[in-house]
């Protein structure tokens, strides 16, 4: 019998794999908010890998002690892990500033294809260049956040509480930011970009705010899922779990909804890393292709999303402010709803 | 070499930028129907198709004979079939609800998903070759050497690229093409057939698609993930030569791929991946329409 199996058919086996769970789908649900922020203004990032590598191994390098012996990497000064998300927080930023300036001022497809290589690229500079973060053996050691004060034990749980407590914090941030006068200017730039152009509003410069602030946070996320992990390698920022898996929690829970895209993080991350718990009781032509079996459905679960429920689990709520208690004001088109229903026509026709 | 790989990469992106300019849409599965064309060619010429009696024989010096002939045509009607699939059963959907380039191009990227998943699930994840054993290169002066089957891919790419030209510029269905990508509406008031148009389109990609498929996998390995892979050099090559130009993309498609083998003579061999995207963001800087892209 697999032994993953054997864990969960005990109590605390089972207990063990939950906590596990819920911590990486923490994660996952930070860097999905972090995906919501920069959809919510139309910017189609394809390349939230790099970003959420980029945090990853900025706060690894910044924690860990010195290189030796084989060891080649830059750094390595011991600093505090809070100090470490810090600025992997910051290089997220930096890594979306230095993309956002040649392409945000142009079409809004070109951020999209400027995105697609960026993981790949950091995954061989990683891999290729000497003495800069260990090449393809990876970093290992990082240490876990308060992980000496919990020696004795039980540090799964504080994993789960760190990755929780960052995760209510980033949902925090962003439904203040959303529903702040800047969410609002957001939101007006997606709708109608001439319009927020016509109102005065530097619409690059908004959209670069949203970018930043996304990176941050997907900056943040990396630094997170590093110090839980404590094992870092190029091999573990692919673009299936890092960029296409994101993008299928935020249009299966609802773009543009912070609850909604929690949720979807939850769902298909229950079914990506609930699926090998039946794998042993699977039929086995199935069982022994799970791995691209699953890899598929996220793809699939991608299109039907967009033609049966372009809106998600949980749609977007169309309100101006909270002070407004109507729905929208007359004449307010709201472009998702218009959306559903033309597509609802549309699929009867 | 560099020359070799261009060719490859100006075959995709004349797929790319023909769908980009007529259809709009950011085809981020082209990649993966480039995967698709390669694996189904492998199909006729693996042991499978030679139970069928496709295999075997060569064209004088080049690694291949009437096998892999049969297996580029299966290749092309496979993903041509594909993409018209796509087309109908989710663009065509999509664009009726007036779905911008966002959705469009998020639908692409899960296709893309769906259509690598799908190599893994029958072909496995290991690595193939069309002809196993080693081809020797003739050399042809100052110690250049030369395998006779990369005469053929640069072959197919500018012939392709004329073709293409012609179909755009010569014939009617060209030029209703090239109407469609101006401004849908008026074509359809002008009693142009846009669904059919698009159709003929996605055919025309696709078929882009798995002759570049087959060329790759004819010079490198055939690999689930080689078509993904080739990706952003495929949208530098597009962007390069500015969007819905043919001449464009073969020319970018070149640039792209000597640049690449060039700059390994200066930089580390694995940072090469990072050339298409080096090109992409200079090119949007000072050139956005593209290197060989005229003002409209």
């Amino acid at each position: 019998m697999d032994p993953l199996i054997v864990t969960l058919v005990t109590f605390d086996g089972a207990v063990n794999w939950t906590v596990g769970f819920l911590t990486t789908v923490a994660i996952f649900a930070i860097l999905a908010l972090a995906l919501n922020v920069q959809w919510n203004v139309g910017i189609l990032n394809f390349g939230v890998a790099a970003f959420f590598m980029v945090g990853a191994y900025v706060s690894a390098v910044l924690t860990l002690p010195a290189p030796e012996g084989l060891e080649s990497y830059v750094a390595g000064w011991g600093l505090p892990v809070p100090v470490g998300w810090l600025f992997a927080a910051a290089a997220g930023a930096v890594l979306a500033l230095l993309l956002g300036i040649p392409t945000l001022r142009l079409r809004d497809d070109f951020l999209a294809i400027a995105t697609i290589g960026v993981a790949a690229i950091l995954r061989s500079i990683a891999n290729s260049v000497e003495g800069l973060v260990n090449r393809s053996r990876g970093l290992n050691g990082i240490d876990g956040f308060l992980e000496s004060e919990f020696a004795g034990g039980g540090y799964r749980w504080v994993e789960l509480v760190i990755a929780l407590v960052v995760l209510a914090a980033v949902y925090w941030l962003v439904s203040r930011g959303t529903a702040s006068p800047w969410g609002r200017t957001l939101r007006a730039i997606r709708d109608n970009e001439d319009t927020a152009k016509a109102s005065g509003k530097n619409t690059v410069r908004f959209r670069m705010s949203a970018f930043m602030l996304g990176a941050m946070l997907m900056g943040l996320a990396g630094a997170v899922y590093a110090h839980r992990s404590g094992t870092i390698s190029p091999l573990t920022f692919s673009d299936l779990l890092g960029t296409f898996f994101v993008w299928t929690m935020l249009i299966v829970g609802g773009s543009g909804n912070h609850r909604g895209v929690v949720l979807g993080a939850v769902v298909v991350g229950f079914f990506w890393f609930g699926t090998p718990l039946i794998q042993e009781s699977l039929p086995d032509w199935l069982g022994s292709r799970v791995h691209q079996v699953r890899q598929l459905l996220i793809g699939l679960l991608i299109v039907v999303f967009l033609l049966w429920r372009p809106q998600g689990l949980l749609a977007e709520r169309d309100r101006v402010s909270r002070f407004v208690t109507e729905g929208p004001p007359s004449g307010h088109e709201d472009e998702r709803r218009v959306w559903r229903e033309r597509l609802r026509s549309a699929l009867h026709r | 070499m560099g020359i070799i790989v261009g060719s490859i990469i100006a075959l995709g992106a004349m797929g790319l930028t023909l769908i980009y300019g007529v259809l709009g849409i950011g085809e981020f599965s082209h990649g993966d129907k480039m995967g698709w064309g390669m694996f189904l060619a492998f199909f006729v010429v693996s042991a499978e198709g030679a139970n069928l009696g496709f295999a075997g024989g060569r064209f004088g010096s080049l690694s291949f004979g009437w096998g892999l002939v049969v297996g580029l045509l299966v290749a092309m009607v496979g993903v041509a079939l594909i993409s018209v699939i796509m087309e109908r059963l989710v663009y065509r959907r999509l664009r009726a609800a007036g779905g911008s380039f966002f959705i469009f191009a998020i639908a692409s990227l899960g296709m893309s998903i769906m259509l690598r998943a799908a190599i893994q699930l029958i072909w496995g994840p290991s690595n193939f070759r069309y002809t196993p054993g080693i081809h020797p290169a003739i050399e042809i002066f100052n110690g250049i050497k030369v395998k006779p089957d990369q005469f053929f891919i640069v072959g197919v790419a500018v012939l392709a690229a004329v073709l293409l030209y012609w179909l755009l510029y010569r014939t009617r269905f060209g030029k209703a093409m090239r109407a469609t990508a101006d401004n849908p509406g008026l074509a359809e008031a002008s009693g142009i057939d846009t669904n059919r148009i698009r159709m003929g389109t996605w055919v025309v990609g696709g078929i882009l698609a798995a002759l570049a498929g087959v060329m790759l996998g004819l010079q490198a390995e055939v690999r689930f993930d080689a078509g993904f892979r080739l990706l952003l050099p495929l949208f530098a090559a597009m962007i390069l030569g500015g969007i819905g130009n043919p001449w464009g993309a073969l020319l970018g498609g070149l640039t792209v791929g000597i640049a690449q083998e060039v700059s390994t003579q200066w930089i580390n061999t694995g940072l090469k991946p990072g050339i298409p995207f080096v090109i992409v963001i200079v090119v949007l800087m000072l050139r956005p329409r593209g290197l060989f892209g005229q003002t409209r």
